[in-house]
């Protein structure tokens, strides 16, 4: 399991035992957590909403792709979907690698290309009682290239 | 030529379903998307919108097949 969709809260512990091995001197974990505001808004919770068929499969790729490009001996990636609390862990991505520079580099390529290329939406909903669909609007503008903005 | 369309998140609240069959003319996935949005005033195109064929990541410049299934994404915002 490489990368994987769960409806039910993430294991960090045990997601990250799954990746140690004797070979690697470096373990770089990334958790995003559901946070209580966005763009000067309070958010109170979040809803993703996941196309399975293709986010696994794309998530999958992503997965090769980071051990192919970077000296690392283990990736993987779990993404939440479903209404998450404040606190909760969305998406964890853990990389287990020899030396440190390669598991850092292959965890930042992970979770970017994640949010970049996986069908996966967030629904905000907001303490005013409104809740809308996050749009990345300078992605809109950049044609989703992130060349000269990054997200939080 | 007999398309099936799937609309997510935004798009589906933009086009008010999740899906529908269409006969088509033929042309790209961007001109399906015109198509669509001229039948759902609502559903407007976004330059970070992506489109998959039949469960594959696919282009806006993909010449759709008869039986094809199209899925409209609205921008994406995982992590």
């Amino acid at each position: 399991m490489k990368f994987s969709i769960s409806d039910r809260p993430i294991d960090v512990a045990g997601t990250t035992r799954l990746v140690t091995d004797r070979h690697c001197g470096a373990l770089v974990v990334f958790e995003g957590w559901i946070r209580d505001h966005n763009e000067g808004r309070e958010v109170e919770r979040l809803e993703y909403e996941v196309y399975r068929p293709v986010a696994e499969k794309e998530g999958a790729k992503i997965i090769d792709e980071a051990l192919a490009r970077f000296a690392v001996s283990h990736a993987l990636c779990i993404h939440r979907e479903g209404l998450l609390e404040l606190g909760d862990c969305a998406v964890i991505v853990c990389v287990s690698a020899a030396h440190r520079d390669a598991a850092f580099d292959a965890c930042r390529y992970i979770i970017d290309q994640a949010k970049s290329r996986l069908p996966i939406w967030k629904k905000e909903h907001y303490a005013t009682g409104v809740s809308e669909w996050v749009n990345c609007e300078h992605c809109a503008a950049a044609g989703n290239t992130h060349g000269e903005h990054r997200h939080e | 030529m007999k398309i099936q369309v799937r609309y997510f998140a935004l798009f589906r609240e933009q086009a008010g379903c999740d899906a529908e069959t269409v006969n088509w003319s033929g042309g790209t996935a961007a001109d399906l998307f015109q198509t669509m949005a001229a039948k759902h005033p609502t559903l407007q195109t976004q330059a970070a919108a992506l489109v998959a064929i039949n469960d594959e990541m696919s282009s806006w410049e993909t010449r759709l097949h008869e039986d094809d299934e199209v899925l409209f994404f609205p921008p994406v915002a995982g992590g």
